[in-house]
């Protein structure tokens, strides 16, 4: 065909012939690219091992759901359906945009330059769809969802520069189907219909040859510099993450529930050859956590999902991510040396303060919302981990902290009397609770740990829970005076020395006692033994245990009475967050409850993966924070917002926190909670 | 600055329930732990601070024995650079002047611009500080709660009643008595204590000191004959029942008495 | 048996209370003593609290000196050092200034001491049997002390009740001349008043006071629900002042405010005796606290074993419904 108009190689621009421009640009903006992204590596060489290379398998399993399928985009919908769309078209548009690339060198034509017919309109579509994402993104950016506020603490919000990136990428859109449109104005082809190139070939058509050659050559010109020019901005900002999420989420955690190890590849036998615990300064973050900083979109997210944060304490994850990333781009610039001669400086107390990080309560939210799989709470243990070697704790952790070193409990209290909740005077003629002596003669091992054992209301659960075993036939027993604390708290409270200490400790009584599993009420404990402690039984939860039962028909639930006044009760159950998120087991209660006659449950809107954290168990009782209201009240307005009236719960610290916020928010008489096993032994036949 | 911090390992008063034994002249010991007395924790922790400001190392000591080296290392891994040790089975039996004395020969060993001891510890007795004090015949002040150093002298202030603070100025070398609250401890995690797990103790006993057996049981003019729990007396009045019952009771009560309008 | 002296504090020309206290305790040391009063200071203040001494001590000894205008312990020491006989038994408070005065004193004139005395059971030749606390008042001790060579003892303010004695007559010895020019390694510089909160509970005829059983500083609410019900201000103890969980200028006790209210709602306090101390004029005191061993039910007039945070909001809502 002959050509109406120059190649993009073949033109000149401004005395420079196109194929050596585009050389020049090709090259330069690589290298360029290049340089920049050596230079943001160099934290990561800094940083800390981690061991992110192995089941490969596994991993790209992960990438394809998560990164190309896009997995948690949709939990918050609208601008779920923008991310995909845009995605899709960023896909979609890779391979148009290296051909692109490679015609201002080849001296090939735009149409020429796409792979068939198929893969042309697919592009033009796409372009058209980022194209108008772009306008709904821009208009997001300036009508302001809550979500992407920055409170003034923590510096200016960056929607002009956003706008801008934004706005670019349209442009490089456009540049795009100007580019198609007045090639096929030229060469009388058409495209295909409305798409953004559609349009504007309508509007060229009538255009003369050297308007149209203008524009081919100019739009191309456009592209190309637009192209490099975003390139090598985004490493500047929130849109590194187009270059590094695909690494981030492939080197995502696998294994949930547990926490790093304070060096990866230092076993815990040789942990005193340490130089110092956790991270104190930036280096020491692993270099998967300096990448997380990288890939951080700033979508608010996790912070929308934070209950700190909802309840006003000094923590939003989405700012301790972007904090480090300023950090990082301030020590470790692309152009200028490291540090810019400065030495390292302290975190805590400098972009963070020790509030801020103490204010966690491990509830994984922030986790299980990032669309990029960002992990907070390794970190923030490890953030603890160093401020605990420096003996930056608070008052009101050291005595618990103490009390666990002393007596194997938080509450200082006396080993010998860890169970006497088996004296109850009604309890002990109905249900005998033996404590395992080394007899290896009994199959389960009940391990009650420190609130059920010591604290007045929550042994009940205790009790319940000794019932239901009983009276279904297990063969059970607990450790009694031998059993300590099972450290799962401490751990994430940064005392990992502690912690080890509590688990040889336990996991030599259990194996002594030579059962073959383990049960337990406490959704902490079932989480450490399961995912912290090794070598020791298969642990259930007795959630889990209770639904196998139902189930089989070995308990069986007689009906609930009517409540007062021929009203019934409404229940909601409430996932802890150790159960829930961090476990999976969202199921197994919900069937037990269902499992009772005329009981009558709704379902709170935040629940499974989307529960709101009762304000923390373990050592997160003793800690005095600075918040505006309580998570547990708040929870408890959202049961009754739900329509509900008793709230049950399957975790001895969420019913400490559930019944202290009823008090609290004076909702006595209108809200109760009841514990899963409490209302099961109940109802028990 | 070099300071010695005297501390002493006490049963934890919040981690033991005190009881009388079986016997009924002393307390049950077989299940209490122990660890330092607050308030020397507390002295440990401003002496800490003060070097930080101004440079110099801290040294804890305590009489005791084997046991006690414990708390020394406790207080190392807060940040005291050396703890030691005052032993001799002729200590013991001591009364409060036998623990000064012992202490005091200690201190005339060395140069120590300032000693802190905590204001009181389990026993209530709060004087070993003061008598250290006139046995080296340096000056003293009890139940400080704050510190600030200057040229050879310190102003600190006293707590006195009705939350009032006296600020005095006192001569270095002096003695005073720390008074809960002053400051913030650290913490000292379980890594710190098994880190100085094996650093040395230095150990003195009464030759080292230069005493003789006076210092002990020997020389002792106070002596605890026993334990016992008193008599309750006449105590309060229990009210018992129902929790709606006893709340009107006291209702009623308290209209009586003229708490209630 | 050795004279018995016994040190006056007093404060803008008028003796402390513990005053008649230690002349009770010294009339247990011996009752056929008339202890000898000793008064440091200067001026009008010092001479009109020697005068008010003579009807309850056989002599007051004055020891007037611009120096002691304000009781610096340092300096009284000395004083007393150059003034009191050999062998003698002193008494004094154990409160702030008792116990900055007393070890360094006992340790000056040779003497035995024993601090912070509940009770006094008499003397065997030359050792005194007393009664003493410790643990914080959960446990009560025998001791024997020996006072051959002399002794100072420091006594629990309010242990010893005031004796109803006719009055002594007793004369105003003036050992001043003894003293020489004092001078001290401590000098007193100033008083700072702590700033004044909001809420002064010395003028609350009722007072609901918590302490570490209220927990945490989000249920100090819950005691300020029952206080407005009643028409009451919230004072607290020590450990909540140390937690920061209220102001120094609600604390009761020895090293805060002194209160005399007609009712006094102990909640959540173990009822040590540097607390009780701030508690004057023999108000109605009504104490609830889980432990039903804790010490403050030996002082209370009405006791409840139960948790305050469970039990206080029953009561208001009971006192609301009214």
């Amino acid at each position: 065909m002959a050509e109406a108009i120059q190649s993009p190689a073949q033109a000149t621009f401004w005395f420079v012939q196109g194929r050596v421009l585009f050389w020049l640009i090709n090259l330069l903006g690589s290298a360029c690219f290049a340089y920049i992204v050596a230079k943001r590596l160099t934290p990561l060489m800094r940083g800390q091992r981690d061991m992110r290379f192995d089941r490969p398998l596994m991993r790209l399993g992960r990438l394809l759901k998560f990164w190309f399928g896009q997995w948690r985009h949709p939990r918050y919908l609208a601008a779920g359906i923008i991310h995909i769309l845009l995605f899709s078209g960023f896909i979609v548009l890779v391979m148009h945009t290296f051909a692109l690339l490679a015609m201002g060198t080849s001296g090939r034509h735009a149409a020429a330059a796409a792979a068939g017919g198929l893969y042309g309109a697919i592009s033009d579509y796409a372009a058209t769809v980022v194209f108008l994402c772009m306008i709904v993104a821009i208009v997001r950016r300036l009508l302001k969802p809550a979500r992407y506020a920055v409170p003034a603490k923590y510096g200016k919000a960056h929607t002009a520069d956003a706008i801008f990136l934004l706005a670019l990428i349209a442009v490089l859109m456009a540049a795009d189907s100007v580019f198609e449109a007045s090639h096929a104005v030229a060469v009388r082809e058409s495209l295909p219909v409305i798409s953004l190139a559609w349009m504007l070939e309508g509007a060229l058509a009538a255009a003369p040859l050297a308007v149209l050659s203008n524009l081919y050559l100019g739009a191309y010109l456009v592209h190309e510099l637009s192209f490099f020019f975003l390139l090598c901005y985004r490493p500047f900002g929130i849109q590194f993450h187009v270059e590094t999420s695909l690494f981030s989420v492939y080197f995502a955690k696998l294994d949930r529930g547990t926490v790093k190890p304070v060096r990866w590849g230092v076993p815990d036998g040789q942990l005193d050859q340490v130089q110092s615990f956790g991270v104190k300064t930036f280096e020491d973050f692993t270099w998967k956590h300096m990448l997380d900083f990288y890939s951080c979109a700033d979508c608010g997210r996790c912070s929308d999902q934070c209950p700190a944060n909802a309840v006003g304490r000094p923590l939003s994850p989405r700012f301790l991510t972007i904090k480090a990333r300023e950090y990082a781009f301030e020590h470790y610039p692309v152009w200028g040396r490291a540090h810019n001669g400065h030495p390292s400086q302290p975190l805590i107390g400098g972009i963070y303060s020790e509030d801020e990080i103490w204010s966690c309560t491990t509830c994984g939210a922030c986790e299980a919302e990032c669309p990029l799989l960002i992990e907070y709470i390794d970190k923030i243990v490890d953030l603890r981990r160093g401020m605990v070697e420096d003996g930056q704790v608070p008052q009101s952790l050291q005595k618990p902290l103490k009390a666990l070193e002393s007596r194997g409990n938080p509450f200082g209290k006396m080993e010998k009397k860890k169970a006497d909740w088996v004296k109850a005077k009604d309890f002990q003629q109905t249900c005998n609770v033996r404590i395992l002596n080394g007899e290896h003669n009994t199959e389960t091992l009940y391990f009650v740990d420190s609130i059920t054992s010591y604290d007045d209301r929550i042994q009940a659960i205790g009790r319940a829970t000794a019932s239901i075993l009983d009276r279904s036939g297990e063969n059970f027993g607990i450790l009694g005076a031998v059993e300590k604390d099972s450290g799962h708290d401490v751990r994430r409270f940064g005392e990992e020395t502690l912690f080890m200490a509590l688990r040889e400790h336990n996991t030599e009584a259990i194996k002594a006692s030579g059962v073959q599993r383990i049960v337990t009420s406490d959704p902490h404990a079932y989480n450490a033994l399961k995912h912290d402690y090794k070598d020791v039984p298969p642990v259930e939860h007795i959630s889990e245990v209770i639904a196998r039962k139902v189930h089989a028909g070995d308990i069986q639930l007689k009906p609930l009475p009517d409540g007062k006044e021929g009203g019934r009760d409404v229940y909601t159950y409430h996932d802890p967050c150790y159960l829930g998120r961090h476990n999976g087991i969202y199921d197994a209660p919900r069937e037990v409850l269902d499992a009772i006659p005329g009981l009558q449950r709704v379902e709170m809107p935040r629940s499974r993966d989307r529960s709101f954290c009762c304000g923390g168990g373990g050592l997160a009782l003793f800690y005095e924070p600075k918040e505006d209201q309580r998570m547990g009240v708040k929870r408890v307005q959202m049961a009754a917002e739900a329509g509900a009236n008793v709230i049950v719960t399957a975790c001895p610290f969420c019913m400490v926190n559930m019944e202290d916020a009823i008090k609290v928010a004076g909702m006595e008489g209108k809200m109760t909670a009841i514990d899963l096993t409490e209302l099961v032994e109940k109802q028990m036949r | 600055m070099e300071i010695l911090v005297c501390t002493r390992r006490v049963p934890d008063t919040s981690e033991n329930e005190i009881e009388m034994n079986g016997a009924g002249n002393d307390i049950e010991r077989d299940d209490l732990v122990y660890s330092v007395n607050e308030a020397d924790n507390y002295a440990v922790e401003e002496a800490l601070e003060i070097v930080e400001r101004t440079g110099g190392i801290v040294t804890v000591v305590t009489v005791g024995g084997e046991d006690d080296e414990e708390i020394l290392r406790r207080e190392m891994a807060m940040g005291a650079k050396n703890g030691v040790l005052l032993s001799d089975d002729a200590f013991s039996g001591a009364d409060g002047k036998g623990i000064a004395t012992i202490l005091a020969a200690f201190v005339k060993k060395g140069h120590y611009d300032l000693i802190l001891t905590g204001v009181q510890a389990e026993d209530g007795a709060a004087q070993v500080g003061g008598m250290l004090a006139a046995m080296l015949d340096y000056p003293f002040a009890s139940l400080v709660n704050s510190i600030e150093v200057a040229p050879g002298k310190l102003k600190i202030a006293r707590e006195i009643e009705g939350g009032n603070k006296e600020i005095n100025e006192i001569d270095l070398p002096c003695v005073l008595s720390i008074q809960t609250g002053i400051n913030e401890p650290r913490y000292v995690g379980m890594r710190g204590i098994r880190q100085v797990a094996s650093v040395p103790i230095p150990t003195f006993g009464a030759v080292e000191l230069g005493l003789n057996g006076n210092a002990g049981a020997a020389g002792a003019k106070v002596r605890r004959v026993d334990y016992f729990t008193a008599p309750e007396g006449k105590g309060a009045e229990m009210l018992e029942g129902s929790t709606e019952a006893i709340v009107d009771s006291l209702i009623e009560l308290l209209k009586a008495k003229g708490g209630l309008n | 048996m050795p004279r018995i002296f016994a040190y006056i504090v007093h404060q803008n020309g008028v003796a402390d209370d513990s005053a008649a206290e230690l002349a009770a305790a010294a009339r247990k040391v011996d009752a056929g003593q008339s202890p000898a009063a000793v008064v440091t200071g200067w001026g009008a203040e010092c001479d009109a609290v020697c005068e008010s001494l003579r009807a309850s001590f056989g002599e007051v000894w004055k020891i007037a000196n611009e120096s002691l205008a304000y009781p610096n312990a340092e300096l009284v020491r000395k004083a007393l050092v150059s003034v009191l006989p050999a062998g003698c038994i002193v008494l004094a408070p154990h409160s702030h200034f008792g116990t900055d005065l007393s070890p360094g004193l006992s340790i000056k004139l040779n003497a035995a001491y024993v601090p912070d005395v509940v009770d006094i059971e008499g003397a065997d030749g030359a050792a005194l049997r007393l009664v003493r606390q410790e643990f914080g008042g959960q446990v009560s001790a025998h001791v024997r002390c020996d006072i051959s060579s002399g002794a100072v003892v420091t006594i629990r303010p309010g242990a010893f009740k005031p004796l109803e004695t006719a009055p002594a007559g007793g004369v105003v010895v003036d050992k001043s001349s003894t003293v020489g020019a004092l001078t001290a390694g401590r000098r007193y510089l100033e008083t700072i008043a702590p700033e004044t909160g909001d809420v002064d509970i010395t003028k609350y005829p009722v007072l609901v006071s918590i302490g570490r059983g209220i927990q945490e500083q989000e249920n100090v609410a819950i005691a300020q629900d029952l206080a407005d019900a009643l028409g009451a201000a919230v004072s607290c103890s020590r450990p909540v002042v140390d937690a920061k969980w209220m102001e120094k200028s609600r604390q009761v006790g020895s090293s805060g405010q002194t209160v005399k209210p007609k009712v006094y709602l102990a909640c959540g306090i173990s009822g040590s005796f540097q607390h009780l101390a701030g508690i004057k004029g023999n108000p109605f005191i009504v104490a609830i606290n889980k432990n039903p061993k804790a010490p403050i039910f030996r002082v209370a007039d009405v006791g409840i074993a139960a948790d305050i945070l469970e039990f206080l909001p029953e009561l208001t809502a009971k006192i609301r419904e009214r």
